[in-house]
């Protein structure tokens, strides 16, 4: 009983709380006027999966057809009869060498999605193996003042997938780090407000890509000489700058609208301008502070795939671009496995923001 | 209207009687304009008003008439237009912990404890205590306002009438010379509203700190009160009338609505709020 009850409070904190009515099915501690809670939150929602992925599994396959009818069209136009009939056993039989390149099915990206789970197992293998190999020669050379030498093989899947979350991160931090307190500032000051406001309104609509050109123009002349990789640097950089104004303008609403009730308790109590800003002006716009925040974390992850993309930066962007480059059989299957992905982890993102704002904030109506 | 100017005439002959020692608070020709683009909209004019030291003072007047202005003014939170205010012979400058406010919200940070709360305005009145002596200071008067069981209770999860009781025990806690109180059981239903007002006057026997409270409840500004001032409508609000309420201190309630002379004061303030 116990046990079940924190489970309930920890997922209703996390914004989950459909799992706990999973869970109350199968210890069968559901009534039956719940039944129509468990049909609403558990059958709706898994029918309404189920119904998305036939949708799609008969979208690509009425795409698969339009498009093998057209090659073999062209074949007969082109090459006559004979390789028309090849053309249509082949594709008949499954070949890889002749398949028509579309929509992939549910089949082939949940197929796609393992073989990339198998190349990540490949590769790890090789890099443990590597490392091992190069331990004893690796401590002589540290000995020696040497650098150490370091796995340079392609990275897998799941390695560029945490190469993307190192870069969104970083450019969360970089967004935070300038948004709230330069947010305070402006929310505290309306003469500051009025000066920063056109600032604002002019670079908060500009496209991710122009901030990273821009950022690219200015740490390319700034690390110049230096033979590290910059991508990392200018990716994260443009990804704070892009997601950052959600969080600047929250935060200066949120402090220049503090309770006015709040504001005279501090006047009259004399309180000092540190006192006032930590002990009555932030606690009470936390709230709004962490809706910017969220809103800011989803918009880094979503720029970032495009920024990589620019940026040559490792991660899930470029893992799009090469595999759209490459052209592959299942090129486009793993495209759409990154897609979910890149899908799936954005959810976990904003249910991570979430609860944290449900942990710091005083307001603990439910935010979604 | 007559007997109104007559009055007003009265009470500035009687309030400069007043021993200059014995004044706490004095306004004097207190004036508050607001400018409008039709011209300067007067709230107060020439208002002037003595409170002795150990007094409580009650005003009533209907809604919109400007008191909560001239608390405010008090209080410091509103600039003066006209006039000036004066505690213990010195004019204030803005906002001060020599006087202490309890609002008509109990107004308090819903993201710290009780204690919190009261500690917020302990810390800052006596920095050179110790932690202990502030926490002491805040605890006791928490318990004063019936709340030795809520110290860690955070300020959301206090009913209204808790939370006022907070915020009573906040102003106390800073011990300020003047003590404003704008309408502060408006809010709350009339069971609780009572239970506060006995608090209330509990803790102020034993204070004394000299008070000035708006209400527009004629029960509560008799029971509480040693003068009530009532003030006339706006625009233009000064004061119409002070009834001196010449019951014995300690009061209880019973002992208040059973004197010879309550209806005559009862009947005297609802006369001019009717007039």
């Amino acid at each position: 009983m116990k046990q079940s009850l924190t489970l309930g409070k920890v997922t209703k904190f996390m914004g989950l709380g459909f799992l706990t009515t999973i869970k109350d099915l199968f210890t069968g501690k559901l009534e039956k006027e719940d039944f129509k809670n468990f049909l609403r939150k558990v059958v709706v929602p898994i029918a309404s999966i189920l119904l998305f992925i036939g949708l799609w599994h008969m979208g690509s396959k009425s795409l698969y057809n339009i498009e093998a009818e057209f090659k073999i069209e062209k074949a007969l136009n082109d090459q006559g009869p004979a390789a028309a009939e090849a053309l249509r056993t082949c594709i008949a039989s499954g070949d890889s060498s002749c398949q028509p390149n579309t929509l992939p099915s549910p089949s082939q990206v949940w197929s796609s999605y393992q073989s990339l789970l198998r190349d990540h197992n490949i590769i790890s293998a090789d890099k443990a193996a590597f490392i091992e190999k190069t331990a004893a020669l690796n401590e002589k050379r540290l000995a020696e003042g040497k650098d150490a030498i370091v796995y340079t093989g392609r990275p897998s899947f799941v390695d560029q997938i945490f190469r993307s979350l190192q870069t969104v991160f970083a450019g969360f931090l970089l967004a935070l780090l300038i948004a709230v307190p330069l947010g305070i500032f402006i929310g505290l000051s309306p003469t500051l407000k009025s000066s920063f406001n056109w600032f604002i309104q002019i670079f908060k609509p500009v496209s991710p890509v122009v901030w990273y050109l821009l950022v690219f123009m200015i740490v390319k002349t700034l690390l110049i000489g230096s033979s590290e990789d910059s991508s990392f640097t200018i990716s994260f950089i443009s990804v704070g700058l892009c997601s950052m104004w959600a969080t600047l303008v929250n935060t200066a609403m949120g402090v220049s609208s503090v309770d006015k009730d709040y504001i005279n308790v501090a006047k009259v109590l004399k309180l000092g301008p540190f006192q006032k800003i930590f002990k009555v002006v932030l606690p009470s716009s936390l709230p709004l502070i962490f809706t910017g925040l969220k809103i800011t974390l989803s918009v880094a992850w979503m720029v970032l795939i495009a920024i990589e993309l620019l940026a040559q930066s490792p991660g899930l962007g470029l893992f799009v671009w090469e595999e759209f480059q490459n052209g592959a059989n299942d090129s486009n299957a793993k495209i759409i496995v990154a897609m979910f992905v890149i899908g799936i982890i954005g959810f976990l993102l904003d249910r991570l923001m979430l609860t944290i704002q449900n942990w710091v904030s005083f307001d603990k109506t439910d935010a979604i | 209207m007559s007997t109104i100017i007559k009055n007003k005439t009265k009470i500035i002959t009687e309030t400069s009687g007043f021993p200059s020692k014995d004044v706490m608070l004095d306004l004097k020709d207190l004036k508050k304009i607001y400018p409008t683009p039709k011209g300067d909209y007067v709230v107060l004019e020439d208002l002037n008003l003595q409170i002795r030291k150990e007094e409580f003072v009650t005003i009533i007047g209907h809604s919109g008439c400007g008191k909560t202005t001239m608390l405010s003014m008090i209080a410091g939170l509103n600039p003066i237009s006209g006039g000036n205010i004066s505690v213990l012979g010195k004019h204030i400058k803005g906002p001060g912990p020599d006087r202490g406010v309890i609002f008509q919200a109990p107004s308090l940070m819903p993201w710290m404890t009780a204690l919190q709360n009261v500690l917020l305005g302990v810390n800052q009145v006596f920095p050179d205590a110790t932690k202990s002596q502030r926490n002491d200071v805040a605890k006791y008067y928490l318990q004063k306002v019936g709340l030795e069981d809520a110290f860690n209770k955070r300020a959301s999860e206090l009913s209204q009438g808790m939370q006022q009781r907070v915020g009573i025990a906040r102003a106390f806690a800073i011990k300020p010379k003047v003590l404003l109180l704008d309408e502060p059981f408006g809010m709350l239903d009339s069971l609780t509203r009572g239970e506060l007002q006995d608090i209330l006057i509990e803790i102020w026997n034993k204070e004394k700190i000299t008070a000035v409270m708006i209400t527009h409840d004629v029960d509560e500004a008799i029971f509480l009160a040693d003068r009530v001032v009532m003030m006339t409508s706006g625009p233009k609000a000064k004061i119409g009338d002070v009834l001196d309420i010449d019951f014995e201190r300690p009061r209880t309630r019973k002992s208040v609505l059973e004197h010879n002379d309550y209806y005559k004061y009862r009947k005297h303030l609802i006369d001019f709020l009717e007039h």
